[in-house]
């Protein structure tokens, strides 16, 4: 009997081994499939992570100090070209940032009377990719970030490009990411253009591929695939990809490939989601208005003369009455400018009197030019010569449209633009003093 | 008499370097795997297809193994290593640590027999066992896991050659930490 162990001890030993970790392997695949914790598998995981993370953490330190160095102190050809061009875009995209606010304006209007819910991403954490499986058969990354720094299973992780994946496991100080590109994967996914619903995979040899889109559904080569929000994990309406091919699949689905918009293999910075929130989308009740239509409307057109009252008193015509009330400071945005001009529609230059229709009145004496009709500091916005006019007052109870943004009046460096839109105010009841003419009737523009 | 005669049966080698075992020391012992497995997962950060392509954990559990010349040392080797390696990635684990326990065993046996001193055995050696690993893996992680796996014999070969040529270089370098016995 000794001599059969001794003879065959290797052999044995070997089996025993195997046999161990057969064991093992089969009771972890067993309680997977009953929990998705890994409680039992977690100590041994974190001692690997604690064991190797350290090292990754200072080569990835080292690498970026000298990076930094090399790129900011020593590398600096092209700069400004660069910086030249970047302007150009930051003016393209102011452009199109005032059309998406008009658009998105409107959304939140047609949400909101639709008692629709949105997930806005309230919070991030930003995190360094840190090490990999280092094997690909397993697309996960590790990240710097973890439980201390608020991030939990989960999580949905994100670039600026686009979807990288969930977070799976967390450890104190690091998190392993699960990348969309692993067959384990799943991402609830639209079609841009063609709204069709489906779930990114990855496969095998590292593609991704959607899913359950029906055969006989017709998908085009370069449409665009964003997050359903089906998956509850990332919020609606984030790239995924673009489709790189489609053609017949297996079953009755279409075999559609998506190239990601995430650079997958090459990822150094990620966000992590942390909060986000759900709620409804408050409809203003005011009426938005670009500020090229109130401009627009100030040009005089053909005047509407309105009914004055000749017994009003002349306190009441603030051209009239009172040309030094306004400051000669040409400002004219927000509330200060309306306290100064309360019964004007517009918000025009206090040096100026405007009439209904939005012509200047009198001019007082210490007005400005008559070609700086609307004194906004150093832009002048040429205007026709004032009209000396008999108009008067704007009744108290027609729209005060309150200027959120001036689009004439020169910006501080460093202020982020805005869109000039103009909040106008629906029609209030009248809280004219009693000395103050009735309810302008005429709905003239203000 | 019979007996004496057995053990005066001359035992033959391939080569006279082969009777030699060689021993490493704790540090070699222990950091070199570590680096293996550090290397491993972060040099894909930076070259993505080294991930796909190369496995530093196998071929220091083959140096390893064949070193050492001896089966447990070697099985041990490749299951610590293995485990270690699944450990870093999201799978059960076990899968890598059956695939390199086999590996180990087999190559610390084949040490036994065969002069793998040289670079040409040390070549198909490791494309030889790449292979073996590979299909371990393939049929453990499909079988008993059920994992989603496709078998590619073009990506087999590939990475086979690949691991045999950086193996190749890298045996050269991790011989100067052996120590004779």
């Amino acid at each position: 009997m000794e001599s059969v162990l001794g003879r065959y001890r290797n052999l044995i030993i070997l089996v025993g081994v195997l046999f161990l970790q057969v064991l093992g392997l089969a009771m972890q695949v067993k309680r997977g499939a009953s929990t998705t914790e890994e409680k039992d598998t977690r100590l041994i995981r974190i001692w690997a992570v604690g064991a190797i993370s350290p090292f990754e953490r200072g080569l990835v330190w080292i690498q970026n100090g000298t990076g930094n160095i090399w790129h900011n102190y020593f590398y600096l050809r092209g700069v400004r070209a660069e910086n030249r061009q970047l302007k150009e875009q930051i003016e393209q995209m102011r452009l199109e940032q005032v059309r998406l606010t008009e658009d998105a304006t409107q959304a939140h209007r047609l949400q909101s009377l639709l008692a629709f819910k949105e997930q806005y991403i309230s919070k991030t954490v930003a995190a360094q990719v840190i090490g990999s499986s280092g094997s690909d058969l397993s697309r996960v990354i590790y990240i710097d970030k973890g439980e201390k720094s608020g991030i939990k299973r989960d999580m949905a992780v994100i670039t600026a490009e686009g979807v990288v994946g969930k977070v799976l496991l967390v450890y104190p100080n690091e998190a392993q990411v699960l990348l969309i590109s692993d067959q384990s994967s799943g991402v609830g996914a639209i079609l841009e253009k063609s709204r069709l619903q489906g779930v990114i995979r990855g496969t095998a040899n590292g593609e991704i591929v959607l899913e359950k889109v029906m055969s006989d559904e017709q998908v085009q080569p370069g449409e665009s695939v964003l997050t359903s929000g089906g998956d509850r994990i990332f919020p609606k309406g984030m790239p995924i990809g673009t489709v790189t091919k489609a053609g017949p699949g297996k079953d009755l689905f279409l075999n559609i490939k998506i190239k990601p918009t995430a650079n997958l293999s090459r990822l150094e910075e990620v966000l992590v989601l942390i909060e986000k929130q759900e709620r409804q989308p408050v409809a203003e009740d005011n009426v938005r208005v670009r500020a090229s239509d109130i401009l627009a409307q100030r040009l005089p057109s053909v005047p509407i003369k309105p009914a004055v009252d000749p017994n009003a008193p002349p306190s009441a015509v603030p051209g009239a009455a009172k040309p030094a009330a306004a400051p000669t400071t040409g400002t004219t945005t927000g509330v200060s400018a309306q306290k100064t001009l309360p019964t004007t529609g517009t918000t025009v230059a206090p040096t100026q009197k405007t009439s209904v229709s939005g012509v200047p009145a009198t001019k007082p004496p210490n007005a400005a030019s008559p070609q700086q009709g609307i004194n906004r500091g150093t832009t002048p916005v040429p205007l026709r010569p004032p009209v000396t006019s008999t108009t008067t007052t704007t009744p108290l109870t027609t729209p005060k449209p309150k200027i959120l943004e001036d689009p004439l009046t020169p910006k501080p460096e460093g202020a982020q633009p805005e869109p000039p839109i103009i909040e106008q105010k629906p029609a209030t009841p009248p809280t004219a003093p009693p000395n103050s003419q009735p309810p302008n009737e005429d709905n003239s523009p203000q | 008499m019979r007996t004496t005669a057995l053990n005066n049966v001359p035992i033959t080698y391939t080569s006279n370097e082969q009777v030699e075992v060689y021993r490493f020391s704790i540090p070699v012992t222990i950091g070199v795997p570590l680096l293996a497995l550090f290397l491993q997962a972060f040099v894909p950060l930076r070259f993505p297809r080294f991930g796909v392509y190369v496995d530093l954990p196998l071929l220091v559990t083959i140096f390893f193994a064949m070193a050492r010349r001896s089966p447990i040392a070697g099985l041990l080797t490749g299951a610590f290593i293995g485990l270690a390696q699944d450990m870093l990635g999201h799978n059960p684990i076990g899968i890598y640590g059956i695939s390199k326990t086999i590996v180990g065993y087999g190559a610390s046996s084949l040490g036994v027999k065969l002069d793998v001193e040289n670079a040409g055995a040390r070549f198909l050696v490791t494309l030889g066992f790449y292979l073996i690993h590979s299909a371990v893996y393939f049929t453990v992680a499909r079988g008993m896991v059920n994992m989603t796996q496709t078998w590619s014999w073009l990506h087999g070969l590939l990475a086979g050659l690949a691991n045999a040529v950086i193996g190749v270089f890298l045996y050269f370098i991790l011989d100067r930490f052996k120590q004779r016995t």
